[in-house]
């Protein structure tokens, strides 16, 4: 449905893009995942026909969007960053403006019914634009990109700015448009997508860093390898148990304090369940185990880590995955712990970032 | 392009600049023609139709300044060059629109030659010589109104030119206001004599080339009723040029 080929934006001397391929199929959501600055936006902008690329061609539908753009555009829903709305109009009006500007062709009354039926502004109609909230802005926003029934749907950050019951509203709102519709969402908040979308591209200084299935990412963060555990005992004989225990790769004493219970960070090999040996060995000891929490790896780390490792070596963690998923688990594991190690730093830092802002409050 | 007219037509009149200008224009419009006629003793109109372009130096802007100005800042340009919509019909759209709500208050300011052939009436009834020509002459009054609008759809690609150019109203019609005064001052230059009469610019090449350039010197032929095709032709390409630029500084953008 979507091609994109070679696609390179410079600006003068700046490359906001640099040379990006990827296809999108028909009828997926594909998550667009970058930090502020990446060249989501750029991208999307391409894509839409806002901007042109420096090189390299987009496809939708077929159509090259440099050679026939008006045909291009036709089969795209666009809702960038800010919703294009004019204050002054009506929702009724701005759709239909929207609708005679599209040269849409399907029947006015019923189409723009069913629009305001699937976002749900349909009691702010006949209200301004200027007196909307945020939310309902957004709504009517996403309604514009649905005028025209068009293949692809583009969003550029839908959900910021919105509060959190309203972020949960818009993206069952974007998976429900999947079903009939392409979409593709740009974002920098990890949940989003893994919420939303089947596929997600991680973008990083205009280059692509990962192109994979949510449930491929997913996968490896569901793997319960990694727990804080909390134990009443001794710490230091507690902590040297846990090294010398078999199946434990990684352990840490935190400094979080319960009494007479400490917090532990413990890292098992790979796939190796370890909670209830470890439950066992602790009880035998008479140190009772008193919380146990799965960490996972979210893809917030895991982006934090496909990023920062990337802009280490060049070459890019993709290539060092795909080389690990061949030469089998043993690497695997080792590098899975590297993930961890970084994680763990990761979660420190946070830590130590949200003790800080506590302080500033008091 | 129909859809973008559209809607340029409502937000005149839903912000209330559209209500403005018309305002503003017919009671210029019919101050100026109460002075220059009616108050002057005088049944032409020629004084009527220079004054007027001096009002379009201000007038003009107001019209304009919105139309892409206001678009960049409410990024709502975005909907409109992500749209199935080509460039040009994009600025045809919102010039046409402009140019209709001028052509407008032009044609409503006619209103004010009625009063004219109303005293030239009852001038006629009362004397009893038929055979020189009493009231305003109609062929003058024509000329007029279709060099102002001439010159109007010229001066109104310049504004649009300007407001693409610009993210800000206000800056949009300051420049317009500077740039429109400079293109009908210039005629200006070449009037000015030193204290012996000579015009100040010596050099005829120099002033061939002004009064070229200058709106305001193709427009006298109008005032004396003659229909001058050349002239036509002149402000009609003076707007293609500046829309054409307009087109131009989108088509760059979205290089840039």
């Amino acid at each position: 449905m979507i091609k994109i080929e070679h696609l390179v934006k410079n600006y003068g001397a700046n490359c906001a893009v640099d040379d990006i391929s990827f296809e999108v199929e028909e009828g997926e959501i594909v998550g667009f995942l970058g930090p502020n600055g990446a060249g989501k936006s750029t991208t999307m902008n391409i894509l839409t026909g806002y901007l042109s690329s420096t090189s390299g061609k987009a496809l939708i539908a077929g159509v090259d969007i440099l050679a026939d753009p008006i045909a291009a555009k036709r089969q795209i829903g666009y809702l960038p960053e800010q919703p294009p709305l004019y204050p002054d109009m009506t929702v009724e009006e701005y759709l239909n403006f929207n609708y005679d500007l599209k040269g849409c062709k399907l029947d006015r009354r019923a189409h723009l019914e069913q629009i305001c039926e699937t976002v749900k502004i349909k009691d702010v109609r006949h209200k301004v634009i200027r007196t909307l909230s945020k939310g309902y802005r957004q709504r009517v926003g996403i309604a514009q990109a649905l005028v025209g029934n068009p293949k692809v749907i583009i969003f550029d950050e839908p959900t910021v700015g919105l509060d959190p019951k309203q972020i949960i509203e818009i993206r069952n709102l974007i998976r429900g448009l999947g079903k009939e519709h392409t979409v593709i969402l740009s974002t920098h908040i990890l949940q989003e997508v893994q919420a939303v979308c089947d596929r997600i591209v991680i973008i990083n200084k205009g280059k692509i860093v990962a192109n994979e299935k949510t449930e491929n990412i997913s996968n490896v963060v569901a793997d319960n390898r990694r727990f804080h555990v909390k134990i009443a005992g001794p710490q230091k004989e507690i902590l040297s148990m846990l090294r010398s225990m078999p199946g434990i790769a990684y352990a840490d004493a935190l400094a979080e304090r319960d009494g007479d219970a400490y917090t532990y960070l413990v890292e098992s090999d790979f796939g190796v369940d370890i909670r209830k040996k470890l439950f066992y060995q602790l009880s035998e000891r008479g140190w009772p185990m008193i919380g146990l929490e799965s960490l996972g790896m979210n893809l917030e780390d895991i982006f934090i880590t496909v990023v920062d490792k990337s802009e280490e070596h060049k070459s890019g963690r993709i290539a060092q995955t795909e080389r690990t998923k061949r030469r089998g688990s043993k690497e695997k594991a080792s590098l899975e712990r590297e993930l961890g190690a970084n994680l763990y730093e990761n979660a420190q830092r946070r830590r130590m970032e949200s003790s800080l802002e506590e302080g500033e409050d008091d | 392009m129909f859809a973008i007219y559209r809607k340029e037509m409502s937000s005149y009149f839903i912000n209330p600049i559209g209500y403005i200008y018309l305002g503003v224009f017919l009671v210029f419009s019919a101050l100026l023609c109460c002075y220059t006629t009616i108050i002057s003793g005088t049944y032409n109109t020629s004084s009527y139709f220079s004054m007027m372009i001096f009002a379009f130096i201000i007038l003009i802007p107001i019209l304009t300044m919105r139309l892409f100005a206001e678009e960049r800042k409410m990024r709502t340009e975005q909907l409109l060059l992500t749209a199935p919509v080509s460039l040009t019909g994009m600025v045809l759209g919102k010039y046409f629109a402009a140019l209709t709500i001028f052509l407008g208050g032009v044609l409503l300011s006619c209103l004010n030659f009625i009063p004219l052939y109303v005293i030239a009436g009852v001038e006629r009834q009362g004397s009893s010589e038929t055979l020189t020509h009493v009231g305003p002459v109609t062929t003058e009054i024509v000329g007029g109104v279709i060099a102002l609008c001439l010159l109007g759809a010229a001066l109104i690609a310049v504004g649009t030119l300007v407001s693409a150019l610009t993210e800000n109203q206000l800056s949009a019609a300051v420049v317009t206001i500077g740039v429109i005064a400079a293109m009908v001052l210039l005629n200006m230059l070449n009037l000015l004599t030193d204290s012996d009469g000579q015009p100040l610019i010596a050099n005829y090449a120099v002033r061939a080339v002004i009064d070229w350039v200058s709106v305001l010197s193709r427009f006298t032929a109008f005032l004396n009723g003659v229909f001058d095709y050349a002239a036509i032709l002149y402000y009609a390409s003076l707007a293609f040029i500046f829309l054409f630029l307009t087109v131009r500084v989108y088509e760059k953008r979205r290089w840039g």
